[in-house]
């Protein structure tokens, strides 16, 4: 049984089918790559997973459970995290803030504690701030902590998005485009980050991604999608050798 | 240039982040503390409106600059916790008890209120609650059994602990030792999870979503809390006026409190109080130049309104960071002295974020 299950998923945006009946399964411990041209639905998907948008039919089940209900800012709690294509960091705080936010699915004060900073208020902070540590080392932010996110460069900026998804020790990571935006050193960087992510933590990742040399370097699986459609699903050998991908991608 | 040598967690938890945060503040604590021994009863009173103003600043910028959510009402809280404070005590109920009922009474109205406005954004939002201030004055103004409507309410002056409110110096200590509870309070709210939740929510509500923030809840909350500061606030004031009249709850005084936040600096606590004390004097200053304008403009009825307005709109157009990014401009100048850059206030390029997410 796979850990994580699309099954039938379809999004309808008025007459636009941007999901079109997609079914695949991830299974526990794997890199899953979602590959595919614009518009093919990518990001679409993520979106569904998250809850953000709506399936018009078919879904997905995490751990067996199904989550195609659950309220968005429940998935999390659930052990999914993810990064976004276009930064949604918290621009006005510092890296240490948005990281620490990554937490908040283990917050246990109540407002009443808060307001008068308790000793379990105080202990909590702490707690907060061992994982973020271990986190911070895990990247190399240990220069940018008490940095504003305004005046950091873009790629630290990836990479602090991608700590503050780990900060909430998911099972599950869903990364979109992680290497978008990066130089060369910073996206071999990912890699290796990548692959520590899946041996040493133990986490499942499914990315979106465009640079093929690296998702041929990570992935243990992947996936194309065009026009809402599955192109084709295997090994990266397999995919890299497939008709229909190199149609969708080159026009040959 | 100050280097902070971290070496325990606690180091950035703490609200006095060195040893000269502990001295100056305490230094200021003491000054004000002073205050009653060199000044007369007529700044007290204006001092002890600061402290006022100061508390229900706070509560607005809790929702407004730390949660991103306009209000254009925000009087209505202040009426709220003024009708409910007076009503109280008009009842027979002590000082002291009365003070938490009307916080817990402007939490609920604030809770009861922003459930559903709250699914409301930018603009609407803000529309929404401009209305609010009209239907809460229209409620003060119909409510007679409660408000005593148009007639007025007169604010009880009860004892408490053996002194009278009406003695300006005991006045003025009950103000500040307020302003310094209700700081507290807001720094604690903002240095733990709830106040970084607040945050998020202003930067971007899609990723605070995702991070499991239940934005609903988290927006209601802000605005119950930012409800809670101001009818304390909105309670002492009762007290200042001595007589409460729906009209004081008006849009002037909602628009007030708005100019005080932006003037201030959206978003930092200090702000509040540099916005309190500007919109305080803002009043005697322009009721000074008026004596030496030319009586053609001197006397028009609505100068006031006009030079808030236009100090508003300056202050968006050239310091958007309010007084206490100004001050932040200077501490640093004299940091870094001589190699302070302009730039490094410039605003940072923003990266693309497209609505696509």
């Amino acid at each position: 049984m796979s850990l994580f299950e699309v099954k039938n998923i379809t999004v309808a945006f008025g007459g636009v089918k941007a999901l079109n009946d997609v079914s695949f399964g991830v299974d526990k411990g794997e890199i899953f790559t979602i590959i595919g041209p614009n518009g093919a639905g990518k990001s679409t998907l993520f979106n569904v997973i998250s809850r953000i948008y709506e399936a018009s039919k078919g879904e997905i089940y995490f751990e067996n459970q199904n989550i195609s209900k659950t309220k968005p800012h429940n998935i999390s709690k659930l052990g999914i995290a993810r990064t976004f294509q276009n930064l949604e960091l918290f621009e006005n705080a510092t890296v240490l803030q948005n990281l620490l936010l990554g937490r908040h699915i283990y917050k246990k004060t109540n407002i009443l504690s808060e307001v008068f900073f308790t000793p379990s208020a105080r202990k909590q902070e702490h707690e907060y701030r061992l994982k973020v540590e271990e986190v911070i080392d895990f990247l190399d932010l240990q220069h940018y902590r008490d940095t504003l996110i305004n005046g950091l460069p873009y790629g630290v900026r990836k990479n602090v998005e991608l700590a503050r998804a780990l900060c909430t020790d998911p099972k599950l990571l869903l990364l979109d485009e992680p290497s978008s935006g990066l130089t060369n050193e910073e996206t071999i960087d990912l890699g290796f980050w990548i692959k520590d992510i899946q041996s040493l933590l133990g986490i499942t990742i499914i990315m979106i991604e465009h640079d093929m040399s690296f998702v041929n370097k990570v992935s243990d699986r992947i996936l194309a999608l065009n026009y809402g459609k599955i192109l084709a699903s295997g090994l990266p050998e397999e995919i890299k050798n497939n008709a229909d991908v190199k149609q969708a991608y080159m026009g040959e | 240039m100050r280097f902070i040598f971290k070496t325990k967690y606690s180091q950035d938890i703490n609200i006095a982040k060195h040893n000269g945060d502990r001295f100056w503040y305490s230094l200021l604590i003491l000054i004000m503390a002073a205050l009653p021994l060199v000044l007369d009863d007529f700044y007290l009173g204006e001092i002890s409106y600061i402290c006022i103003l100061s508390i229900a600043g706070i509560g607005l910028m809790i929702l407004s600059g730390y949660t991103g959510l306009a209000s254009l009402g925000h009087a209505a809280f202040l009426g709220v916790g003024a009708y409910t404070h007076a009503f109280l005590l008009t009842n027979g109920i002590p000082f002291y008890a009365s003070i938490p009922i009307v916080i817990v009474v402007s939490f609920l109205v604030g809770a009861a209120i922003g459930i559903p406005i709250l699914r409301l954004t930018g603009m609407y939002l803000a529309i929404a609650t401009l209305a609010l201030g009209f239907i809460a004055e229209h409620v003060f103004i119909k409510w007679e059994h409660f408000t005593g409507g148009n007639r007025g309410l007169p604010v009880p002056q009860p004892e408490f602990l053996g002194m009278s409110f009406f003695d300006s110096v005991f006045f003025y200590y009950v103000c500040l030792v307020f302003l310094i509870a209700a700081m507290f309070a807001a720094i604690n709210i903002l240095r733990s999870p709830t106040g970084r939740a607040f945050v998020a929510i202003r930067d971007s509500e899609i990723a605070a979503q995702s991070l499991g923030v239940n934005l609903g809840l988290y927006k209601a909350l802000s605005f119950a809390i930012s409800g809670a500061f101001t009818g304390l606030a909105g309670a002492l004031l009762a007290h200042y006026i001595g007589y409460l009249a729906p009209d004081i709850f008006n849009i002037f005084l909602s628009l007030t409190l708005l100019l005080l936040i932006v003037v201030g600096g959206m978003g930092s606590l200090h702000g509040t109080v540099f916005g309190a004390i500007f919109v305080g004097f803002l009043p005697q200053l322009i009721a000074i130049c008026r004596d030496y304008l030319p009586s053609s403009i001197g006397s028009q009825p609505g100068l006031e309104p006009m030079l808030f307005g236009l100090i508003l709109v300056f202050f968006i157009l050239y310091e958007p960071l309010g007084i206490y990014g100004r001050w932040m401009k200077i501490k640093l100048f004299f940091e870094l002295f001589p190699t302070y850059k302009r730039q490094t206030f410039k605003k940072q390029k923003v990266f693309t974020k497209s609505d696509r997410v």
